[in-house]
């Protein structure tokens, strides 16, 4: 029992991660129809640059962290969207799909040849320190670190803060009408372009927060976004595509389901459960867990 | 081009293909032909121009998009491999290869096709990694990670096509084959729902064309070419792993396809190129290759969606009349988009 | 349409002539190796290592008069781009081709060399290579049939451990020594508790580590890259784990310590090759590598670095370039560091191509690796 609590709460930490990955991958679709191959690169990147900045810069760490969610909402926001969006985006899907992919091989491979090829350490937050009952007699204690706690209260604050501000706030909710009709919206006095834009801004900044917290535990490494990002994805698919609130489920589902598979199914297919999942969730509930039925179809 | 001269034309490029990698020293003409390595680059190409041009079908002309080619091309090298251990001669390896990636591709299919537009593509990418996984993980069956060892080359009418430059000749008839099936595929009365069906799903529908059964039977045919292109894969590396049918590997055949130029019928043999021989040529950029690649594609997707073909075919059609309108020719071009204003746009210039 | 075809069989022609020309004085020797993907680390220690030695050899006049210059083409961790890249090695005749280090690779690649009779001197690992008959395959390091034993002997001496847990990752390398162990440690009358396999770039072990440690092991045994290892070390320290954790070469490397850094203190093992290692001429190469590359050379790197004079020692006993030779002069051949400095320490290839030579039990105390023994040579 304590390892079940013990797997949920590691799901939970990590789950929070991906959901921060597959909510901004959402928004990015929802509001631009921009299906991001470069999702998990862009969870990858904003740890370099607080790497670089206390590298090259000596910056302390918090300033550099800092400095990394902001240059991330520049880079992967601003840039991304002017860049490489806005040119394709006349061109329908698939175009920017290819680019993306293009993006995500750019990515890796620049971290790769200009900064290391190498895994990185990566400074952390909170303590790694033991904050459960003993552990010590092998096998029946109770541990939860520090950490992963720390993980999981920033992310899901993130998260919180996002969703209130999508829900509450005249601009949130004018993003989410851009979100569900760009034409109504328009109509209806709203500034779509603009609003796209601080989704790809939010997009930036949620990436960034779920690199700086995914580091310390998987190592800054330039490869490490192929994985994210497929997690990414399916967490998305998972929540139905189209919500906000559904990417968010989707992560921490399958954040929880890839440990208690591992732990006690299989650990050499413990990716295919959560694809799995994916598949019959398409087949039977086609508008995902909470998603509603694709309203921009034609 | 006149009718006599597209003759000459392709009757020299059939020539350039069969003789190409051949060492014609022997009948006088001075051309010391390729090198095995050369010749193995060369049967590459055709290996995945085949399963390029099944992406072609699916993407290019049913408007689909699918993320399991490479799925399919490891199906179709473990039946071949699998089959060949077991005695099997070549032929038939071939044929089961394709058709076990069809069956596979409808039972696939169905299902996923039942629901909205890319769908079809989330459980291909689910069917990619499943595959990769039960390729790893059932060593039993396919060698796991160790993979599948000394796949011989067949034996033609007691000739063994061990030979790189044999074994090329080999593939390059079954391509051909392969291409003439499809191109007949594509002009046949069938083949030419396709067109209606890439313009304009809905008034297709309209006019009784059944959508559905259509883009399956695109999606399992298309599947069914990376399976002949996997039997043909299988022994010109002659050792099969898991590695080369990784989802990345999937990403990579729609990419090449769409930057060949998907719904051309050449676009995949070019966009085969990019991904085989670019990389190539790359070689003295060595670690920057892959960055110098992804510029290169990013910058053709901003500029030329419609790929190197239609670039081509810009450049030319410029070249040819100086004062034409700006606009670009009308290829026909697909409808790429999930966005109903994208089609709307795509639609409303192919009526015009 | 006719003009795209033209235009892209022109260009396939034109592409695949692309091919270099020899220079007189140089001899080029081709490196195979995975400088990107999963190896990437391996790889490039391994060509760090053989060009830190060529360095050294052309400054002192080369081999037989000749110049040595290495010419690098990358796998990507890719066993079917290896064996092309292979391919395209053996077209221009070399000498020797050196590399891959994955040992999937190099069984892909093996039989090409064979039957093209040039030697091929591997960084691969996988008990299996030397057991396919080839006379032109030899290693740097000890395969798992050599290494695997002396692991169990110190599962059962050392550790004194009746029940081990194993690690290992989902690849060439991790499964081949996953079933090495298993035999090894049957006929010592070891269980295996667990048998836990993890993927190549996994970064969650929370499931992992609570499966080891509900397994009732009396010892780990881990055996996966470094980055894993990393990964594994710290998730098993931070749920307490108690029972020993054991490793091989990998897990005791230098790459480790610096990631998992206090995560990594106590773990013990069995080393093949270490940059630790008790000799002088190991730490001078050492310090001249990290002076030159900016980084600490592995195993992989001291593996590279002897490639170079084990071949430059053949070639001059044999007296010309002559692959076929040169691979007979490799066979049997002990180098002594009295002779050849650069083999840094004692080491013989029997017939198959296999590498004895002395290695070390070490222990990690305070962020460093420390030698606790030295084992001798299998055959003194």
């Amino acid at each position: 029992m304590n390892d079940f609590i013990q797997l949920i709460i590691a799901g939970l930490a990590t789950g929070s991660i991906y959901a921060l990955a597959a909510v901004g991958f959402t928004l990015l679709w929802q509001t631009s129809q921009t299906i991001n191959f470069a999702q998990g690169e862009f969870v990858m990147l904003p740890a370099f640059f607080a790497l670089a900045g206390m590298k090259f810069f000596g910056l302390p760490f918090p300033i550099a962290a800092i400095a990394a969610i902001l240059l991330s909402m520049l880079t992967l926001g601003v840039l991304f969207k002017t860049v490489v969006v806005d040119p394709l985006h006349k061109q329908g899907t698939l175009p920017l799909v290819i680019s993306t992919i293009g993006l995500a091989i750019l990515l890796r491979e620049g971290v790769k040849e200009f900064y290391s090829a190498e895994a990185q350490r990566f400074p952390s937050f909170f303590p790694n320190i033991n904050i459960g009952t003993s552990a010590a007699n092998g096998g029946s204690g109770f541990n939860v670190s520090a950490d992963q706690i720390g993980v999981l209260i920033v992310a899901t604050a993130t998260i919180l803060l996002l969703s209130w501000f999508l829900a509450s706030t005249k601009t949130g909710r004018q993003m989410q009408a851009t979100a569900q009709n760009p034409t109504v919206a328009r109509i209806l006095g709203v500034n779509v372009e603009r609003m796209v834009m601080y989704t790809f801004l939010i997009n930036g900044a949620l990436a960034a927060i779920a690199s700086l917290l995914i580091s310390p535990i998987y190592l800054a490494k330039f490869s490490s976004g192929e994985t994210l990002g497929l997690v990414a994805f399916v967490a998305a698919i998972v929540g139905g595509f189209n919500q906000v609130r559904g990417a968010i489920v989707g992560g921490f589902l399958v954040g929880i389901i890839d440990n208690l598979v591992a732990a006690y199914i299989s650990t050499s297919y413990r990716q295919a459960v959560p694809l799995a999942l994916l598949v019959m969730i398409i087949l039977l509930r086609p508008q995902g867990l909470l998603g509603r039925a694709e309203e921009r179809a034609v | 081009m006149n009718r006599n001269l597209k003759i000459i034309f392709g009757l020299v490029l059939v020539l350039v293909f069969i003789a190409g990698p051949a060492d014609l020293t022997g009948l006088g003409i001075p051309w010391p032909g390729l090198k095995r390595y050369g010749t193995y680059i060369l049967t590459l190409w055709l290996v995945t121009a085949v399963a390029a041009m099944g992406v072609n079908l699916i993407v290019g002309y049913a408007g689909q998009e699918t993320l399991a080619q490479a799925a399919f091309l490891g199906i179709g090298a473990f039946t071949t491999a699998l089959l060949q251990k077991a005695g099997v001669p070549f032929g038939l390896n071939f044929l089961a290869s394709g058709v076990i990636c069809f069956i596979v591709g409808i039972a696939l299919g169905f299902p996923a096709l039942r629901v909205q537009k890319h769908y079809l593509a989330f459980v291909t990418l689910a069917f990619s990694v499943f595959v990769w996984l039960l390729i790893r993980n059932e060593e039993w069956l396919t060698g796991g990670v160790n993979g599948i060892k000394d796949i011989r080359r067949p034996i033609l009418l007691g000739i063994s096509l061990r030979p790189a430059l044999y074994y090329y000749w080999l593939v390059l008839a079954l391509t051909a084959v392969l291409t003439a099936a499809m191109w007949w595929l594509l002009r046949s009365p069938w083949g030419r729902a396709f067109t209606a069906l890439r313009e304009n799903a809905i008034r297709a529908e309209s006019l009784g064309i059944d959508v559905r059964g259509y883009t399956l039977m695109a999606f399992a045919i298309g599947s069914a070419y990376a399976g002949f292109a996997g039997a043909m894969y299988a022994p010109l590396v002659e050792f099969i792993d898991p590695s080369p049918f990784a989802l990345g590997a999937s990403l990579q055949f729609l990419l090449m396809v769409v930057a060949g130029g998907a719904g051309s019928f050449v676009g995949p043999f070019v966009g085969a190129v990019v991904a085989v021989l670019l990389p190539e040529w790359l070689r003295f950029a060595e670690g920057y290759y892959l960055i110098i690649f992804a510029i290169i594609v990013m910058l053709l997707m901003a500029f030329c969606p419609t790929g190197i073909v239609g670039l081509f075919a810009r450049l030319t059609t410029k070249a040819r009349r100086p004062h034409a309108d700006d606009k670009g020719p009308s290829l026909g071009g697909p409808n790429l988009g999930g966005d109903p204003t994208a089609a709307a746009t795509t639609v409303a210039g192919a009526n015009s | 349409m006719l003009r795209s075809f033209t235009l892209a069989a022109l260009a396939v022609t034109a592409g695949a002539w692309a091919c270099a020309a020899n220079a007189q004085d140089i001899v080029k020797i081709p490196g195979v190796l995975e400088l990107s993907g999963a190896g990437a680390i391996s790889g490039t220690n391994y060509r760090d290592g053989f060009l830190l030695a060529l360095d050294d050899i052309n400054a002192a006049g080369g081999v037989l008069g000749k110049k040595l210059a290495l010419e690098t083409a990358d796998t990507a961790s890719d066993p079917g781009k290896a064996r092309a890249a292979v391919q395209r090695a053996l077209d221009d005749k070399p000498v020797m081709i050196l590399g891959p280090v994955f040992s999937g690779s190099v069984n892909a690649t093996l039989p090409m060399t064979n039957e093209a009779q040039v030697p091929q001197i591997i960084g691969g690992e996988a008990a299996n290579i030397t057991s396919q008959g080839s006379k032109y395959i030899f290693r740097t390091s000890f395969g798992q049939n050599v290494s695997m034993p002396k692991i169990a002997n110190y599962l059962r001496d050392g550790a004194k451990a009746k029940n081990v847990a194993i690690i290992y990752v989902n690849n060439d390398f991790g499964k081949g020594g996953r079933n090495a162990i298993i035999k090894e440690l049957e006929t010592r009358g070891i269980k295996v508790a667990a048998d836990i396999s993890i993927e190549a770039g996994q970064a969650d072990f929370a499931a992992d580590v609570v499966k080891v440690k509900g397994s009732g092991a009396d010892a780990i045994f881990v055996y996966v890259n470094e980055e894993e290892s990393a990964r594994f070390l710290i998730e098993a320290r931070k749920q307490g784990v108690d029972k020993p954790l054991i490793g091989e070469t990998t897990l005791l490397g230098q790459k480790v310590i610096d990631l998992a850094k206090e995560a990594a203190n106590g773990v013990k093992g069995h080393v093949g090759l270490t940059i630790d290692a008790p000799v002088p001429a190991v730490a001078d190469y050492a310090k001249r590598f990290e002076a030159k590359y900016k980084y600490k050379s592995d195993h992989n790197g001291m593996k590279g670095y002897i490639a170079a004079y084990f071949f430059k020692t053949a070639a001059e006993k044999v007296g010309k370039f002559d692959p076929v030779a040169i691979a007979a002069a490799m066979h049997g051949l002990t180098i002594t560091p009295d002779k050849v400095p650069g083999i840094l320490i004692e080491a013989s290839w029997d017939e198959t191509g296999e590498i004895d030579r002395v290695s070390y039990l070490a222990e990690i105390k305070d962020g460093k690796q420390v030698i606790t023994e030295t084992l001798p040579k299998l055959k003194p």
